[in-house]
This record gives structure tokens, sequence and C-alpha cells, in this order.
């Protein structure tokens, strides 16, 4: 074994080092100078539609509770007591008056503020309350979207989507005129790093080999508009911040630019029936089923979420070789007579594809259990990620882009891992 | 039959074992198991009614099936190209899928009539893939459609322990 150089000389612009998927004490060094250093996708608004509601989840391997204040301000805490550590609490979702500890009961506010001790006359003359709220992390929102960081100097979050934010205002239009909301989340683990899964949002050149399966069970016309291998429409920028987009379907980007010609699928004509039955006109009837299959991009957001067609795909990092992943179902949020029936038909197509039983994440998974395990086989050789650099221009606002299949939005992500690896 | 009602109650209480209409059911249920360790799905599908639903939920107390989302919620067409995926070997989850071995047991009947027999049973699913033994728990629902011509499931639910947490993708079913 030849010892491994420093991480970021472990990152090439055409290749990186395959102990990046291997190596315990670099995935150590990722969750201090990565997942605890930036910002982190903690929840959608939807999550915690009011005062008191909350959800808990993890930044990095730390565990926290979101919540929703009774001023409506986002916050999020450390799911951590401040006595002897007991986490607060074990539900993933719920509403809330505030937190009590189960161990000794000390409570606390939805805003983290410690509000009471029981038996509290031990402590006189030893601490103050005020001393001990939980520890909070700088927490913002774009578009729906929270985001939280351990490092309260941080660039505010708008500074950190840059280029990106836009795109989050495109994705959001999949609502069809409502709000957006989650409807429910798939999870599974797979035996494999976490960056396996990351550079796969913005992978197009595997798609006709692993959902080959999937690609068979659908009807013509959602082939058809998957159909972006030989598309030279069909591209990949690169947003800035190690953040990329992926344009499967562009002409389904900007779902409000529609004039009318694109016949709407057959599957959906019961659908379009029903709506019409609700009383939507044909334009708002359009707006909904066009935009069933989501924005037909792939908007993967360094470190840890992705939007992606009609879902938000969520990582987290368990062990260098294990990485939970959530594929959270979005739709729109309004009069239960249209989006009940527009609901039901995304959740299928949700499941169609995605989820452990899905047609297609399972043999994602197999594919990146196949990358951890070959990586073991000499971790020296390299991890090409140099498809399509010849071709790669810059276009739109300056944006690195290349053909949809090649290896933009992976070379992205490594040159700000590479640069986020360097800080010491 | 896709009314799957799955409440706790027991309709009919031990000794149920003798009535001939429970074993027909509880041997249909034991044949499923077996086709589905042995990866016959082909087979396996055949045992379900035209109308049958095959559900693996996530939340575990639901029975808003159609307006939650699901692991699993195959009606005919999605039951057929489901095993179609499966065998065909062009799903590489589906060729290196995991060895199981499952049993199903612990039967109590919520409704039991000529024509059909409601079942609960637990199943206990040990799979083996690469090294690594996994275990699956679950409670299971069937509606075992009773005839003459050959009994059928008419409906089943898998309630796994871990439904709502991480499952595993996998390439076998449940
Ligand atoms: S650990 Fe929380 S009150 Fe003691
Ligand atoms: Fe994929």
């Amino acid at each position: 074994m030849t010892p491994t150089p420093p991480a970021p000389a472990l990152v090439e612009p055409d290749r990186v080092h395959g102990s990046l998927y291997t190596d315990p004490e670099i995935f150590e060094q990722e969750l201090t100078k990565i997942f605890e250093s930036t910002w982190v996708w903690v929840a959608h608004d939807s999550e915690l539609p009011k005062p008191g509601t909350f959800k808990s989840t993890y930044v990095g391997r730390q565990p926290v509770i979101v919540t929703r204040d009774r001023k409506g301000t986002v916050r999020t805490l450390l799911n951590r007591c401040r006595h002897r550590g007991a986490s607060l609490c074990e539900k993933p979702r719920g509403e809330a008056n505030g937190f009590t500890c189960p161990y000794h009961a000390w409570s606390y506010g939805l805003d983290g503020r410690l509000r009471g001790i029981p038996y509290p006359d031990g402590y006189e003359g030893v601490m103050e309350k005020s001393d001990l709220s939980l520890r909070a992390l700088r927490t913002e929102s774009y578009g729906g979207m929270i985001f939280a960081s351990y490092d309260p100097d941080i660039e505010p979050l708008v500074d950190f989507l840059g280029d990106v934010a836009p795109w989050i205002d495109l994705f959001t239009k999949q609502g069809g005129g409502y709000p957006i909301k989650v409807l429910g989340r798939h999870q599974f683990t797979f035996r494999g790093n976490w960056k396996i899964q990351l550079e796969n949002t913005t992978d197009g050149y595997h798609f006709p080999i692993v959902h080959r399966s999937w690609m068979a069970s659908v009807d013509a016309e959602t082939a058809d508009m998957m159909s972006f291998m030989t598309d030279p429409e069909c591209t990949t920028h690169s947003l800035g911040n190690g953040h990329s987009v992926m344009q499967m379907v562009p002409e389904h980007s900007d779902l409000d630019a529609d004039d009318g010609t694109e016949p709407l699928q057959a599957r959906f004509d019961g659908l379009v029936a029903e709506l019409g039955q609700a009383g939507l006109d044909d334009a708002a009837v359009r707006r909904l089923v066009r935009a069933m299959h989501g924005t037909g991009f792939n908007l993967n957001l360094f470190p840890n979420v992705s939007l992606s067609n009609s879902f938000f795909r969520v990582l987290r990092p368990i062990a260098v070789d294990r990485t939970l992943v959530e594929h959270i179902a979005i739709g729109p949020d309004g009069p239960p007579e249209i989006v009940g029936p527009v609901n039901r038909e995304r959740l299928r197509i949700h499941e169609h594809f995605q989820g452990p039983f899905g047609f297609g994440t399972p043999d994602d998974s197999e594919g990146w259990e196949r990358v951890q395990r070959g990586a073991q086989a000499e971790p020296a050789m390299p991890i090409m990620v140099n498809r399509g650099m010849a071709r790669e221009k810059a276009a739109g606002e300056g944006w690195p882009t290349s053909h949809v299949t090649d290896e933009t939005g992976m070379r992205a992500a490594y040159a700000k891992w590479k640069e986020m690896m360097g800080d010491d | 039959m896709t009314d799957l009602v799955t409440g706790p109650a027991l309709a009919t209480a031990p000794p149920f074992l003798a009535d001939p209409r429970v074993q027909r059911a509880i041997q249909l249920v034991w044949h499923e198991a077996a086709l589905l360790d042995a990866k016959d799905y082909e087979v396996w599908a055949e045992l379900y009614t035209d109308d049958a639903l095959y559900v693996v939920p996530i939340e575990r107390d639901t029975d808003d099936f159609a307006g939650s989302l699901n692991m699993i919620y195959d009606d005919k067409r999605m039951r057929q190209m489901r095993v179609a995926r499966i065998v065909e070997g062009y799903s590489l989850s589906a060729v290196d899928a995991a060895r199981t071995v499952r049993t199903v047991s612990r039967f109590t009947v919520t409704s039991v009539s000529d024509t059909e027999v409601r079942l609960r049973s637990a199943q206990v699913l040990v799979s083996f893939k690469r090294d690594e033994h996994a275990v699956l728990g679950a409670d299971l629902d069937h509606v075992v459609v009773l005839s003459d011509g050959g009994d059928r499931i008419g409906g089943k639910v898998i309630r796994l322990l871990n439904s709502d947490a991480s499952v595993n993708a996998s390439g076998y079913l449940l």
C-alpha cells in the first residue's frame, strides 16, 4: 500500500483517486470540512406548515430538530439536551409546544430556549438558564428549501446558491399554479460512499443501461420524453459552488412556456376529464398535467440535496461505505378536488421508479454498491470523470456546459470538494 | 377484491384451524411464500385475481393506499410489468437479487365465509447476499378468494416493521 497523499491532491480535473470512496479518514474530514461547514438542506417549508410543527433529521451525522416557532421563524436545533446529552425528540415529524427531555425533564421552547428545570434549587449559584439554550445552527431558506449550517459566519444562503436560485424557481413551477408540498418519502441505504450518489444525479450516461427494464415498462410517450441520450439540445451546466443541472427534457424546463402544441400524454386522459369536471379550464389542466413528470431537469446541489424531476433526493453520509438516501415526493397543495387526483397520479409515477421496490432505484443502488466494491481493488487507481471534457463550452450565463451524458456535473462537484477539503 | 379492510378485530377467535376454509386459505399463503422464495414469479402472479391489489405501504397504519406514497402499489397491470422486469434479465438488481427464506405463521382470522377468508399473519424473511444476512419482519394481510375452480389471492398488504424507516432496495419480492 502506498500512503495516500493529502486529500485535495486526490482530485484532478479529469479524475479522482479511488480512495475518495474507501478511506475512513477522508470521510471523517468530509464531515468536518464539508457537512459541518457549508449549507446543508434540512427540510421543505411544507414539512413545517405552521408554528409548533417540527421535523427531526441530521446535518452530517449530527441529529437536529427543525422547528417553526410561535412567530413562524424556522430554527435548526441540535437534538441534544444541554444537561447530560439525551436526545430530546425521537419522532420524525410532529407538532409540539416545546421539547421536554425524557431523562430529568429539562424543558425547552420551540426556539431552543431552556424554559424549565425541575427542583431548580440545586442549580442556584451554579449556572444561568439563559446560558443553556439548545445549540442552534444558522438557518436560511430559499424558494421553500430550508438549509442549515454549523458555521455562523458562512456566506448568506442566496450567495451559496448563486445561479441555482432561478432553477429552484423553475422547479417549483411544477405546482401548476399552486405551492408545492411534500407528499411522502422513500428511504433506503446503500453500501457505498455518499459521493457515488452525488455523482449519479447528473449522470445521464448510465440511464439507458441501468434503467433498461424501467424504460421497457413505461408507455412510448414517456420513453420518448426520456430520449435525451442522442439529443444535442440536452445539456448539463455547471452552476458554480459545486452545483450543476442536467436537462433531460429541455422543453419542460420552464413549464410556463407552453405554446399549446404538445399533446398531453394519453395515460392522463382520465385525469384531464376529472379536472375538467372539477371546473378547471384547459390552460389550468395543461399546466398541471404537463408538470406530471416534473421539470425534466435534475438540479444537483452540493453536498446533499437534488431537485430531480418531481421529487427531492436527499443524501446523508453514515459511514465511508454507507449512505442513506431519501426520495421525497412532491405535488401541488390546493383544493382537494384538484390536487387529490393530480397527486394520486404523481404518487403512482413516483412509486414506479423510486423507492426500494421501484423499477429504477434498486438498479441504481446495485450499480452504486458495485462501484464501492470495485473501488477496493487498488484504490489508487483513478475514477474517471473526463467524459465530454473536449466538448465542454461556456454557454448560457458563462456556465461550463456539455452534453447531458457528459461528466460536467461531477467535475463541478469534485472541484468544490477539492476547494473545501483544502481549507484548514 | 380491492377492499382490504385490516382492522385489528378478530372475527374468529381460536380454535379456527379446524375450519376447512381457513385451512385452504393458509395453504395458499404458504404456497405463495414458497413461490416467492423460489423466485417463480410468473406462477406467483397467476395466484392473484384480476382485481387484486398488492401493496407495501410506508405508513403502517394507513388504509388509504391510493392517496399515500407506498413502496409498492400494484394492480394487475403493474404486477405483470413488475414480474416481466424481474424475469427478463435486464434489471441488474433482479439478476443479482438476494436469496431469501421466509416463514409465514401466527395466523389470525379476521373473517370467514364460504367464498372468502381474511387472514393476518407474521412473516419473517431472511435474505442473504454477498456475505450479508438481513432480516425483514412484516405483518401480512391476505384476502383469499375461495372457489371450486381454484383458490386465489384477492389482495395482499405487507406492513414491514421498518416501512417508515429505511428499507434497502432489493431485487426480490415480499
Ligand atoms: S439529560 Fe436531559 S434533563 Fe438530564
Ligand atoms: Fe439512475
